[in-house]
């Protein structure tokens, strides 16, 4: 177990070290000057060449490279053009906010997913599992913002019940009755993913349900509700914990857009607003974060998966 | 000619859902090599007096914040959402199958090639495609390569495990030891041995190509603001949701389908194919 522990950690720092490259390399990939770029034409050559000494541009490639990690590694990310400051305070203002929606949507996606995929795989075949299949494609094919701007349209702007935009840190005033502002932007976060784990949960008890110890259970005459929960369930919820690496990268991807629909201020409408504004630095160090989580994540599920499961060899 | 009739209604009648679908993507390919015929107005032609009207009398679907016609417009879409989703599986497979092929019959290469596939599919998504958006700017042109980049990982890793498993077959050691080249088993036995996975892959590439360039419009870094892309067409609505709802119905509503149908069509295949290779493509 250790050495596939020390094995598939080295694997995921490789493949952070090349990730780091291919986010440094961005940078150096933008056609033209990135200086001028991010300063607008109208800049004086002093600025200019401040900026271009404050980014390191002048070194050789491979020295700005270790520069960059070297001071990424001990936690300075470099500085917003814009904002001018700390690109990891840039971070840290949007961190509560996407941190909270990730957490509502988790609890949507976990709450809904994984008991309406039993409830179908139970079903499988009646109508109940074919109507449930059948609406967890549509909302896999349903874009994130539409759901959102319909959840503004009816919700907010129709009956009023829970705000259309923004969300005000719950350390302000309000407290935690803040957390309404991400009710719809979780729930429209949630939609597509709660989709993938109901499928996912349902294929793996389906999968799981014609083990030999499954119809041993049977026959031993244990109560049905206990084989499905105990013998079913908690099996095929193995697949599904495997799957929440992929879930976080989906979330990612779907927060930015998210995150802009309800205009919230979290990390994922930075990346957006750093795009528009040219503030590469902050583009870069949110998605080194980023990739860098992904990968603790994917560690995590990994090495818990085969704990969890004697059964998977360890190669 | 009954038994024709019955291979040909048999199958609609087992998924009628799924046979809705493909009808539904016919029209989709029809509206969008006719739009001209089809749009009663210029997806473009401005008119001001009777901006936001409500569906119904000369406009279908209504007009937006400019007076234009919204089913025009909606009927040009499918020419964007077409060219997108042609694009992207064009360069998806275009990519995605020599890297696959080439890193399963030279292990070596394939170390390294798979490992750099690795490191891309370590980006969420969305941000990769930001990323070359940025690099390559703007434009529908750069919008297809950049969600092309996302499902070149995918496509690349299908393919790779489908070629691993094929080059172990019985027959192709048998081709080998006969001395066939590395050619000959690629395109005689590899290549044709790939097409139903890969009908699957394009299938739900498709599909997902199309959230991701409504993704991209909505955020105002896929499509031109003038170009009448299903996505943008949305965006522009974003303020107006309160007065003329159906300005976020209509274009809406298209995506979904759209997606909706190729997922449906791509199940269909999926159950289809072999079931050795079934495991392999998965969304």
């Amino acid at each position: 177990m250790l050495r596939y522990v020390i094995r598939r950690t080295g694997a995921a720092i490789m493949t952070l070290i090349a990730a780091s490259i291919v986010i440094f390399a961005f940078i150096h990939l933008i056609p033209g000057d990135p200086v001028y770029v991010m300063l607008g034409d109208g800049a004086t050559p002093d600025q200019v060449a401040a900026l271009r000494a404050r980014l390191g541009l002048d070194e050789p490639v491979v020295l700005q490279y270790l520069i960059w990690a070297g001071n990424a590694l001990q936690g300075d990310l470099g500085h917003s053009v814009f904002f001018e400051t700390p690109v990891t305070q840039v971070i840290a203002d949007g961190a509560e906010t996407s941190i909270l929606l990730a957490t509502m949507t988790m609890v949507w996606i976990v709450g809904f997913g994984i008991p309406v995929g039993v409830l179908a795989a139970m079903r499988q075949g009646r109508w109940v599992d074919q109507g449930l299949s059948g609406l967890a494609m549509l909302l896999a094919s349903v874009p994130t913002f539409w759901v959102g701007l319909y959840l503004i349209l009816i919700f907010a702007a129709g009956l009023g019940w829970f705000p259309s935009s923004g969300y005000p840190s719950i350390f302000e005033e309000g407290g935690l009755a803040n957390l309404r502002y991400l009710v719809l932007p979780s729930i429209a976060l949630a939609a597509p993913n709660a989709a993938l784990i109901l499928r996912l949960t349902r294929a793996s008890m389906l999968d799981v349900a014609r083990e030999d110890y499954v119809r041993t259970a049977r026959a031993k005459g244990i109560s049905p509700t206990r084989v499905v929960v105990r013998h079913i369930l908690r099996n095929a919820l193995l697949a599904v914990v495997s799957a929440f690496g992929f879930t976080f990268a989906a979330l990612i991807s779907e927060a930015v857009v998210t995150e802009t629909v309800f205009a919230l201020p979290g990390v994922g409408r930075t990346v957006v607003q750093s795009i528009l504004r040219r503030d590469y630095p902050v583009i870069q160090g949110v998605i080194l974060i980023i990739v860098c989580l992904y990968l603790v994540i994917n560690l995590l599920v990994d090495l818990s998966y085969r704990m969890l499961d004697p059964r998977v060899e360890l190669e | 000619m009954i038994r024709q009739l019955h291979a040909l209604v048999g199958p609609v009648l087992a998924r009628p859902l799924t046979a809705l679908g493909a009808a539904f993507l016919m029209l989709i390919v029809l509206g969008a090599v006719f739009a001209p015929l089809i749009a009663p107005f210029p997806p473009d032609a401005i008119d001001p007096v009777n901006r936001l009207l409500p569906p119904g009398g000369a406009h279908l679907m209504g007009t937006d914040h400019f007076g234009r016609d919204t089913f025009s417009r909606v009927v040009y879409g499918a020419r964007l959402a077409l060219l997108i989703g042609v694009g992207v599986v064009a360069f998806a497979l275009a990519s995605g199958v020599p890297i696959g092929v080439l890193s399963a019959l030279y292990p070596r290469l394939g170390r390294v090639l798979m490992r750099m596939v690795d490191v891309l599919m370590s980006f969420p998504s969305l941000l990769l495609a930001l990323g070359l958006i940025v690099i390559l700017g703007q434009g529908v042109f750069n919008a297809i390569l950049a969600i092309g980049l996302i499902y070149l990982t995918t496509t690349a890793r299908i393919v790779y495990g489908v070629a691993l498993r094929l080059r172990a077959e019985p027959y192709v050691e048998a081709a080998r030891s006969m001395g066939a080249g590395t050619w000959w088993v690629v395109t005689r036995h590899i290549l044709p041995n790939m097409i139903s996975p890969l009908m699957v892959q394009a299938s739900f590439v498709f599909a997902f190509a199309q959230l991701g360039a409504a993704a991209l419009d909505f955020l105002g870094l896929g499509a031109p603001p003038d170009v009448p892309s299903w996505g943008n067409m949305l965006a522009e609505s974003r303020i107006y949701i309160t007065r003329a709802s159906w300005l976020l119905l209509w274009p809406g509503l298209m995506i979904v389908l759209t997606a909706f149908s190729l997922n449906l069509v791509g199940d269909w295949l999926r159950d289809r194919m072999d079931p050795r290779f079934r495991d392999m493509v998965r969304k």
